[in-house]
C-alpha cells in the first residue's frame, strides 16, 4: 500500500513539473511581446523594449522558466501586471473566496446526488429512474452558464428570492454570505449531480442484487434496515472516490460560474487576467488549479485503492 | 481478412460476437437506427444543422438589422423570442449564430480524433519506452480542465476560430489517444497482428491498414462523444468572449452581451440561445449514447 502511494505520488510529482512547462510555455513562449500587449499597439519601439527589460522577457528561456519556477516553489508568485500587487496576495484572498464557494456546492450536491442515485436504484427501470438518470446527465453535459441563465431567470428575476450577484456588501454576516452563495452553488450542483448520481446508482443497483442483500431480506429484517445497514454501506464506497475527483471539474466550472455571478475567486481572477494579459497572474492561477486538479484525482486513486484491494494491483494500466 | 477466430479464442469486449464481420456491421447499424434516443437526437442536430447551412435564408429577420426604436422588445407574434438591447430579432441571430458553433466544434474534434489515433495506435503497438513518455504527456494535458487550457492559450494567440480549432484539437489528441492505445492494446494480441509481422509487413503498414479498421467502432464513439465536449466548451469559451467578435451572432456571446440584463426582466436575450445550446448538447449526447450502447453490445 506505502508503495502504491510513493509511486503515485512520484507520478504526480513527474505530471506537475509537465505541468509547470506546458504553463510556462503558454504564458511565456507563446506570447511573443509582453511588453507590445501591455503598452499598446501604439507604444514607441522604446516603450515596449523598457517594459520588456522590467519584466524580464527579454532574457533566455531557461533564465526565465528557472527564476519563475525557483520562485514558485519559495512562495514568489511574481506581481501582478495589471494591479501591480504581488499575485500570492491576490490568490490568497481569491482562493478562499472559491473554497467557500466550492465547499457550499458540494454541501449540496453529495447529499443530493446520493440521495438521488439510490432513489434512482431502488426505483431501477420506473419513471423515477429514468427522470433522475436521463435528467442528471443532461444537466451534467450542459456548459455550466447554460444551467445558470435558468437558475437566474427563476430565483433571482420571477421569484425574487435570491440575489443577482454573488458579490455581497462589505460587513455581510457569513450566514447572510450564504444567500449569496446559493445560486452559483446551485449552477455548479446541477453540472455535478448528474455523476454522483449515477456512480451511486451503479453502486447500489450492484449491492441490491447481491446475494448478501437477499439474505438479509430472507433474515426477515424490514427494508429500512437492509437499505440502511446493508445497502449504503457497500454502496457508497465508489461514491467516495467519484466525489474527490469531482474537485477537479469543479474547478474548470468555476471561471464561468464566478463569471457569470460576478464572484471574485480564482476563476474570475483568471477570466480577468486573461482578458488583461496579465501573464504572472494566469501562470499562478493555472499552475495552482492544475494543483487542486492533480490532488484532488491522487485523493481518488488512493481511496479507490484503499477501498478497493483489487486497484492495488496492476495500478499502472491508465 | 477473417478476424472471426482469433475473436473465440480471445473474445474482445469491442468486437460484436457475430459470425462475420459484415453481420456484425448490419447488427451494429440495426441497433443505431433502431434506437429512440438516436432517432430524437438526430432529428434535433438535424435541425440545427439546417440552420447552420440555410440560417440566413431561414430566419424570420435580418440577423444583424438593429431596430432602437425596439430595442428590448417582449417576445411577441413579430419577434417570437423578442428582440435584444440593440433591437435586433433574437430568435434570427439564435438560429444564423448556429453556423459556429457547428463549423468549430467538429473540426476541433476531427483535428483531435486524427492526431489522437496515430498517437493511439504508435503508443499501443510499441508501448514500452514511447509508451511511457507519451502516458506522462498525456496524463500532464489531462490534469488541468479543457476550458482552462484554452483560456491559456487563446490570452496569448488572441481569439480565432483557427486557433479555437488547435486549441481544443491539441487538448483532445491525448484524450482520444488513450482510447485507441487501449482499443489497440487488446488487438495487438490477435492473431493476423502476429501473422502480419510474421509475414515481415512494416509497422506503419500494420498500424494503418490492419490495425485501424480493426479499433475504428470505440474511434467513431469517441469521436461523438468528443463533439458533444467540443460544443460545451467552444460555448464556453464564446460566453468568456474567446468566440467570435461583435456583430456575428454566436449563442455564447449571446449570452454574455445579454445576461446582465436578465435581472433587469429582459430573460429572453438570455434564455433563447441558452435553451438552443441545451438542445444541441443534449442531441449530440443522445446520439452519442445511443452509438455506445450499439458498439458495445
Amino acid at each position: 500500500m506505502t508503495r502504491f502511494i510513493l509511486r503515485r505520488l512520484g507520478m504526480g510529482l513527474i505530471t506537475l513539473f509537465l505541468l509547470s512547462v506546458i504553463v510556462f510555455w503558454a504564458t511565456t513562449i507563446l506570447p511573443s511581446n509582453p511588453g507590445r500587449a501591455i503598452a499598446g499597439p501604439f507604444a514607441s519601439e522604446a516603450t515596449v523594449k523598457a517594459i520588456n527589460h522590467d519584466l524580464g522577457t527579454d532574457r533566455p528561456i531557461i533564465t526565465q522558466y528557472r527564476d519563475w519556477i525557483g520562485g514558485v516553489l519559495h512562495g514568489d508568485l511574481g506581481e501582478s501586471y495589471a494591479q501591480k500587487r504581488p499575485v500570492s496576495d491576490m490568490l490568497k484572498d481569491a482562493l478562499g473566496n472559491s473554497i467557500k464557494l466550492a465547499v457550499l456546492a458540494f454541501i449540496l450536491v453529495v447529499p443530493l446526488g446520493i440521495f438521488g442515485g439510490v432513489a434512482s436504484a431502488l426505483n431501477e427501470g420506473k419513471w423515477l429512474d429514468r427522470l433522475i438518470t436521463v435528467g442528471g446527465l443532461s444537466a451534467a453535459v450542459m456548459p455550466e452558464f447554460v444551467g445558470g441563465i435558468v437558475l437566474l431567470s427563476i430565483f433571482a428575476l420571477w421569484l425574487g428570492w435570491l440575489p443577482v450577484s454573488a458579490a455581497w456588501p462589505p460587513g455581510t454576516s457569513g450566514v447572510e454570505q450564504i444567500k449569496y452563495l446559493l445560486l452559483p452553488a446551485m449552477a455548479l450542483t446541477l453540472v455535478l449531480f448528474g455523476y454522483i448520481a449515477r456512480i451511486t446508482r451503479a453502486g447500489t443497483v450492484e449491492v441490491l442484487h447481491s446475494d448478501y442483500t437477499r439474505t438479509a431480506y430472507l433474515k426477515g429484517l424490514p427494508r429500512r434496515t437492509v437499505i440502511l445497514r446493508h445497502v449504503l454501506r457497500n454502496s457508497l464506497l465508489p461514491t467516495i472516490a467519484v466525489v474527490a475527483t469531482q474537485t477537479g471539474y469543479l474547478i474548470g466550472g468555476l471561471v464561468v460560474v464566478e463569471r457569470l455571478f460576478n464572484y471574485s475567486g480564482v476563476g474570475l481572477m483568471l477570466f480577468n487576467a486573461t482578458h488583461q494579459k496579465d501573464y504572472p497572474v494566469i501562470e499562478s492561477s493555472v499552475l495552482l488549479i492544475g494543483v487542486v486538479y492533480l490532488l484532488a484525482t491522487l485523493t481518488a486513486d488512493i481511496l479507490s485503492a484503499v477501498l478497493n484491494p483489487r486497484i492495488r494491483v496492476g495500478s499502472d494500466a491508465g | 481478412m477473417t478476424v472471426t477466430a482469433a475473436e473465440e479464442n480471445n473474445p474482445g469486449v469491442l468486437q460484436p460476437a457475430a459470425e462475420t464481420a459484415a453481420q456484425a456491421r448490419r447488427e451494429t447499424l440495426r441497433l443505431i437506427v433502431g434506437s429512440k434516443t438516436v432517432w430524437v437526437g438526430t432529428v434535433i442536430l438535424a435541425f440545427w444543422i439546417i440552420c447552420a447551412l440555410f440560417g440566413t435564408h431561414i430566419a424570420p429577420h435580418d440577423a444583424y438589422q438593429q431596430d432602437l426604436l425596439k430595442h428590448n422588445a417582449r417576445p411577441s407574434s413579430e419577434h417570437w423570442a423578442g428582440t435584444d438591447a440593440l433591437g435586433r430579432d433574437v430568435f434570427s441571430r439564435v438560429i444564423v449564430g448556429a453556423r459556429n458553433i457547428l463549423l468549430v466544434a467538429p473540426l476541433a474534434t476531427l483535428l483531435g480524433t486524427i492526431l489522437g489515433t496515430a498517437l493511439g495506435l504508435t503508443m499501443g503497438y510499441f508501448r514500452g519506452l514511447v509508451d511511457d513518455i507519451l502516458s506522462r504527456l498525456v496524463e500532464a494535458v489531462l490534469a488541468l480542465p479543457l476550458v482552462i487550457v484554452a483560456l491559456t492559450v487563446l490570452a496569448a494567440t488572441g481569439t480565432s476560430n483557427i486557433a479555437l480549432i488547435v486549441v481544443i484539437g491539441l487538448v483532445f489528441a491525448p484524450i482520444i489517444a488513450r482510447t485507441v492505445r487501449a482499443a489497440v492494446l487488446s488487438e495487438r494480441e490477435q492473431d493476423y497482428v502476429t501473422a502480419a509481422e510474421l509475414r515481415g509487413e512494416r509497422a506503419p503498414y500494420i498500424l494503418f491498414q490492419e490495425v485501424l479498421p480493426n479499433v475504428l467502432p470505440p474511434i467513431m464513439v469517441e469521436f461523438t462523444v468528443r463533439v458533444g465536449y467540443a460544443i460545451f466548451a467552444v460555448a464556453t469559451l464564446s460566453f468568456l468572449g474567446f468566440g467570435p467578435q461583435p456583430p456575428s451572432p454566436d449563442w455564447g456571446a449571446q449570452i454574455n452581451d445579454a445576461y446582465a440584463l436578465v435581472s433587469a426582466g429582459f430573460w429572453w436575450e438570455s434564455i433563447t440561445p441558452a435553451v438552443a445550446i441545451a438542445s444541441l448538447v443534449v442531441a449530440v449526447n443522445l446520439i452519442a449514447d445511443g452509438l455506445q450502447r450499439a458498439v458495445t453490445q
